[in-house]
């Protein structure tokens, strides 16, 4: 059994936060949950997928953010407790049945969770998602812990019930991927069918019906202020004249900055967990009598503007401060320590911050950036396009996932990165406007998600570049979730359509159409400069299974190579291809035959045939 | 209740998550309040892996740069980079055996010495235990159990408040079954080293 559907209630588990909220979302009886991957929301879409397969739960991993979005839009509409999952950036890709499914609405719970990104541990940028709140006119619903994380995916499915409307629940990584103790409570069954009942004039988003719908939409939008105002998620701790007005982790940084400064008596903080609409009463009585607000919130300065709008109104004059050059940034993520010192300073504390010890005559220590796995089929696509190419004035647009990572030296495959799908779409456009050759990176998943909508793009503009598809099978970099190129029988489940790349990529009309198998170095090489060649769109599809993900299926034996005696210490092998196997020990190059997995491009590229297969002792 | 805030350092793949795990489920057994964050994602693949620990009231899951009370470190260098965490009460656990960073092989920067790495660290924190885990962890029978050798030097060294019997008991909860007498093994491995360092 899943260990999220324990049956132990009121048993304390330590559970990840992400599994916090797929066990709040089966304790709210979630019938159906729809998603694309993407980091820090990642092991909460595995586990309700791992769920599904003991339960009622109807999951999918959809084709992106847009489609996992309508598919849930549906089910919400029909009856059925829906969850859709996200990463912050995925919520754009689903911006636009966001905005209009907040006209239409929803009959059962319909929780949207974006898990935004403060710091950027694994995205391309850091925006926050509490606008979509303000921008699509949904309640917006903002744990501070683990703990809270899972009651309140339960309260925003009665939240979304109570109103008609989508609920946005917005995490951060700090709760994503913290651990706590979880209390278990009673777990609903899942429902995943029910009724679709037709009313076009609710339904068909026609001008006529979407005018209607809004005055719709804003009426509920101030139902949702009321219910902000008396939500027992928007709280005050503490006592004293000098505010602090939070959410999210900066609850507990600010916690406990008031005891680490001993400030209880001194301090009161209003923490807001139900930040849209911002609970205006609650924090127009907040301010009355306090000398001083600080406003601490990781991201944009949402509730600081709220706040001191909502202070104009109430003709309050008190320092209201949040972001400001002293105080804090609208940059990176916050620590305990940096709330504390800001406190401080904003309250006029005295305050010595800890001092670290002395870095002064520390060695510098090697950088360690992530890298592309030992035996990593990118690695050698990435090194036979280099040598393909070499040459050309190239350039190399890329995407998101494992490959991005090519772009480090001695790789250097990689120059322009936007965001999903964008390496075929920036292609077009590169190749258009200027003189260079252009040949874009894109893997498996990101392909489906929205790279083919740029080469449809590519193919009837008759632009000129070439295509690189890396097909590992996976999606990788999350954590290998099936994509619709995936052959599910392979990993045992059943049901599934997998879906060829090839006959998608010929189907279009693509000109030249090339598949190599990239551990065949020059066979690879040869079949790369011919598709470089063609003028038009040409595509390479590139085929060899992760190989993380086929040792995890056991389909990989992993069968160590070795350098030999032969080797005059050209080092080709890691100074072009930096396999991390590779090390040096007195000046020799070996391999570390607990890692190598023996895909045997090293031995293809050593001048003096040097690299042969470890013998088994 | 008092806190204390302990960092984990380690390479992707060293186990640091797993050790993680079994500490915060000794300290529900103790009965000790326990908050923990972690990176995943992009770092993992082969980079640098950190995760915080919090026992004790505190409520947050992070730790600042200069508050560590305590940092186990999985591999020499990742100490000596993580050096911005400690200060001069905070006490040093660490594994000995290198783990070179690929970017060595290719020329960018050099491996510093360990033994001189070590005495660095020594001069600058409340004391240092500096063990050869890996070496503790093949003789406990896996490379794979170095985390829990790590384990048994951190309860070894007092520095934490955990009860032996928990963590004990925490590995058995988690460890996957045929490895669990291996773990305990190592476990009493790296509680030996300690009492003859």
């Amino acid at each position: 059994m899943h260990k999220l559907l324990s049956e132990k209630i009121d048993k304390e588990v330590l559970l990840l936060g992400n599994e916090a909220i797929a066990r709040g979302a089966v304790e709210a009886g979630v019938g159906f949950a729809t998603t694309y991957p993407g980091t820090p929301s990642s092991e909460l879409s595995l586990n309700l997928f791992q769920i599904s397969q003991e339960t009622d739960l109807y999951f999918e991993y959809s084709t992106n953010e847009k489609v996992a979005l309508e598919v849930a839009a549906a089910a919400a509409n029909s009856g059925v407790r829906t969850m859709c999952m996200m990463k912050h950036v995925g919520l754009n890709v689903a911006a636009d049945p966001l905005v209009t499914l907040a006209y239409i609405g929803v009959t059962a719970g319909l929780v949207i969770l974006t898990a935004d990104d403060p710091a950027m541990f694994s995205s391309q940028n850091e925006h926050d998602n509490r606008y979509y709140g303000k921008l699509a006119g949904l309640p917006v619903l903002e744990p501070s812990s683990v703990e809270e994380a899972k009651e309140m995916t339960r309260v925003a499915f009665e939240l979304s019930e109570t109103l008609g409307e989508p609920v946005l629940l917005r995490t951060t990584t700090r709760i994503n991927h913290s651990s706590a103790f979880v209390t278990l409570k009673e777990m609903k069954t899942p429902i995943p069918t029910g009724n679709f009942v037709p009313n076009p004039m609710g339904y068909v988003t026609v001008p006529a019906v979407s005018r209607k719908l809004h005055v719709k939409l804003l009426e509920n939008l101030a139902k949702a202020a009321a219910l902000s105002d008396a939500s027992d998620l928007n709280f005050t701790v503490g006592d004293g004249t000098l505010g602090v007005i939070c959410n999210g982790v900066s609850y507990l940084y600010a916690r406990d900055a008031v005891q680490d400064l001993g400030l209880e008596g001194q301090v009161k903080i209003l923490r807001i967990g139900f930040s849209n609409p911002m609970p205006e009463w609650m924090i127009k009585d907040f301010i009355n009598g306090c000398q001083k607000v600080l406003v601490i919130e990781e991201g944009e300065p949402v509730m600081e503007e709220a706040v001191k709008a909502f202070a104009q109104e109430a003709c309050e004059t008190l320092p209201i401060k949040g972001k400001a050059d002293d105080l804090f940034s609208r940059l990176s993520e916050f620590d305990p320590a940096m709330v504390r010192e800001n406190m401080a300073r904003f309250f006029d504390i005295p305050y010595t911050p800890a001092s670290s010890v002395e870095k002064q005559g520390l060695p510098e220590i090697p950088q360690r950036p992530p890298n592309l796995c030992s035996g990593c089929s990118h690695r050698a696509t990435f090194y036979e396009i280099k040598k393909a190419a070499k040459g050309m004035d190239a350039m190399f647009p890329s995407d998101i996932g494992c490959y991005t990572l090519g772009f480090l030296p001695p790789l250097s495959m990689g120059d322009f990165v936007l965001c999903m799908g964008a390496s075929v779409s920036s292609a077009c456009g590169f190749s258009r406007a200027t003189n260079k050759k252009v040949v874009a990176f894109i893997g498996d998943s990101t392909f489906f998600h929205s790279g083919i909508t740029g080469l449809v793009n590519a193919v009837f503009n008759n632009h000129n570049f070439t295509l690189v598809i890396l097909d590992n099978g996976i999606t990788a970099m999350t954590g290998h979730q099936p994509n619709p190129g995936v052959d599910m029988e392979q990993m045992n489940f059943p049901g599934y359509t997998s879906i060829s790349i090839e006959k998608v990529v010929r189907s279009l009309g693509v000109g030249h159409v090339t598949l190599i198998k990239p551990f065949k170095v020059k066979k690879s090489i040869a079949a790369i400069e011919e598709a470089l060649a063609f003028e038009g769109v040409s595509v390479i599809i590139s085929q060899e299974p992760c190989a993380l993900h086929a040792k995890g299926l056991k389909l990989l034996k992993p069968r160590a190579f070795t350098v030999t005696d032969k080797c005059l210490d050209h080092r080709d092998c890691i100074n072009e291809i930096a396999c991390p196997s590779f090390y040096l020990d007195n000046g020799r190059v070996h391999i570390d035959a607990d890692t190598c997995v023996g895909c045997a491009v090293c031995a293809q590229i050593c001048p003096e045939n040097a690299i042969m297969p470890l013998k088994k002792k | 209740m008092e806190t204390t805030r302990l960092i984990v350092v380690a390479v992707g793949g060293q186990g640091n998550l797993l050790a993680s795990k079994v500490l915060g489920e000794a300290a529900l057994l103790d009965g000790v309040p326990v908050r923990m964050s972690e990176i995943h994602g992009m770092a993992q693949r082969g980079g640098v892996v950190e995760s915080a620990i919090v026992f004790g009231d505190a409520e947050s899951t992070i730790i600042s740069d200069g508050e560590a009370d305590i940092l186990l470190g999985f591999e020499p260098s990742e100490v000596v980079r993580a050096m911005g965490r400690c200060n001069a009460r905070t006490r040093v656990i660490t594994n000995t055996a290198p783990l070179r960073p690929f970017t060595v092989a290719i020329g960018q920067g050099v491996y510093p010495d360990v033994d001189e790495m070590m005495s660095l660290v020594r001069e600058r924190v409340a004391d240092l235990i500096a063990i050869d885990a890996l070496a503790l962890a093949r003789q406990a029978g896996s490379p794979m159990t170095m985390n829990i050798v790590l384990l048994g030097a951190l309860i070894a060294s007092g520095a934490l408040g955990l009860s032996r019997a928990s963590v004990e008991k925490a590995i058995t909860l988690r460890a996957k079954k045929a490895f669990v007498e291996m773990n305990l093994n190592a476990f009493r491995l790296g509680e030996g080293a300690v009492a003859t360092a």
